[in-house]
């Protein structure tokens, strides 16, 4: 299979397999007007299989998001066809807008306007908690 | 900067020492602090019924010269017109200097102080958060054993509701040697993140058991719990489990004589009332203590000298 190639742009790669269509809905990327590829259950050397995202245009993207899913993805920015900066995404102290609270008697559930933000409670352990009632957020890579 | 209070969290331990040295000052001068609110205004936005801790901030208020204003009950204010909280705290916080709320959602206090200029306290959020019922509880052991450091607690009843025992062990877990027992039936046990969390954490000792009568000869502080009833969603298992632990004088004839017995209240029938005249029994002036330190609450949060 033969994907174009990136003049300049990103290449979301090591994506846990599977999560490429949930990352791609979270980045708004259906959005774009450049060309966008999701590549699903591509070869890893490290992992079996995994997901790409490549992205035909430097544009800004909410790197939480990454760091949330898995902070093993790896993002490569290419500009000029050459690969310019390869890094992981961090796991962010807080993400907003991603996950929902699953708790009936958290306010968020029934105040939906209030935006819905989880911060970091164990970093060792991924655990996100509802800043509002404390309600653990499912495990994002798992 | 405004200071809220939403969780025992956002307090330092030099906080809570702070309060807890005005609290016994207060109680030790109440007449030079008659008037540190003269001009100033509660609002007590209570969106469920709870009348000893809206009692206990009013008569607070009261007593720094204040004055109070608010609702005890949600159908009698704009909620019941589909207000959010964020509205009605911005409405509020043109009439008043320092808001206490109690809402059903857990959460609802945050989102309150997050839409407004002035402090807010958590008053209760469902099962989550009572910071001054901790706060009420440090003081009162602080009172009767004269120190908040080496010794060992017994928290006995609903443990997996009971948000006041969460955030009494989350409190206490910074002072040095505290030991922990959890006394409650399998069903009521302490959750997961309590134990992983603080406990573990903080590498807390511990023990879990379903046995008041064991446990009882080793505690300094017992700190009994009503099974809530408002809680649950399946009744069955409310009925099944309220009567689980009931605490009477036969099973304190093995207490230490300096016990000191803790209760947020009201209490069902889980402390039998023959308790009531032991000295040990504390619960009443447990109740005293929470007008005290949140007078204390207040003064601080307003950044009254």
């Amino acid at each position: 299979m033969i994907i174009g190639t990136i003049v300049n742009g990103l290449v979301i790669d090591h994506i846990p397999a599977g999560r490429g269509m949930e990352l791609y809905n979270y980045l708004h990327l259906k959005d774009l007007d450049c060309e966008v590829a999701l590549i699903k259950n591509a070869t890893s050397k490290k992992y079996g299989k995994k997901d790409i995202i490549k992205i035909n245009d430097l544009i800004v993207i909410n790197y939480d998001i990454l760091g949330y899913i898995d902070p093993k993805i790896t993002i490569d920015v290419i500009e000029n066809g050459v690969r310019v900066k390869k890094f992981h995404p961090e796991l962010p102290e807080t993400i907003t807008g991603v996950i929902r609270c699953k708790n009936p008697r958290c306010i968020t559930s029934v105040e939906q306007e209030l935006p819905q933000v989880f911060k970091l409670t164990d970093r060792e352990n991924c655990v996100y908690r509802c800043i509002y009632c404390d309600t653990k957020a499912e495990q994002p890579n798992t | 900067m405004k200071k809220d209070l939403i969780d025992i969290r956002d307090l330092t331990s030099t906080d809570i020492d702070d309060l807890i040295f005005l609290a016994s000052d207060i109680i030790a001068h109440p007449d030079h602090y008659a008037h540190k609110c003269d001009g100033k205004k509660l609002a007590t936005l209570f969106y469920e019924p709870s009348t000893r801790t809206r009692l206990s901030f009013e008569s607070a208020m009261y007593e720094l010269g204040g004055n109070v204003i608010g609702f005890a009950d949600a159908k009698s204010s704009s909620v019941s017109k589909g207000e959010t909280v964020a509205d009605t705290a911005r409405v509020i916080e043109c009439f008043a200097d320092i808001i206490a709320m109690r809402h059903p959602k857990e959460g609802a206090p945050l989102v309150a102080a997050q839409n407004v200029d002035i402090p807010v306290i958590n008053a209760g959020d469902g099962g989550h958060n009572h910071p001054t019922q901790t706060l009420t509880d440090l003081l009162t052991i602080s009172r009767e054993k004269g120190r908040l450091n080496n010794m060992v607690i017994g928290c006995c009843g609903d443990l997996k509701f009971g948000r006041t025992v969460h955030s009494l062990i989350s409190a206490m877990s910074r002072y040095e040697n505290v030991k922990f027992v959890l006394i409650s039936p399998d069903e009521l046990k302490i959750p997961e993140n309590v134990r992983t969390e603080i406990l573990d954490h903080y590498g807390i000792e511990y023990e879990e058991t379903r046995s008041l009568e064991n446990a009882m000869p080793n505690l300094d502080v017992l700190y009994m719990t009503r099974v809530q009833q408002e809680r649950f969603f399946n009744e069955a298992d409310y009925i099944r489990l309220k009567d689980t632990y009931i605490l009477t004088a036969e099973k304190l004839k093995s207490a230490k004589y300096d016990l000191s017995i803790l209760h947020p209240l009201p209490r069902v029938n889980e402390i039998s009332y023959e308790i009531d005249k032991d000295p040990r029994a504390c619960y009443f002036r447990q109740v005293r203590n929470g007008k005290y330190i949140r007078m204390a609450l207040i003064l601080r949060l307003l950044g009254v000298e």
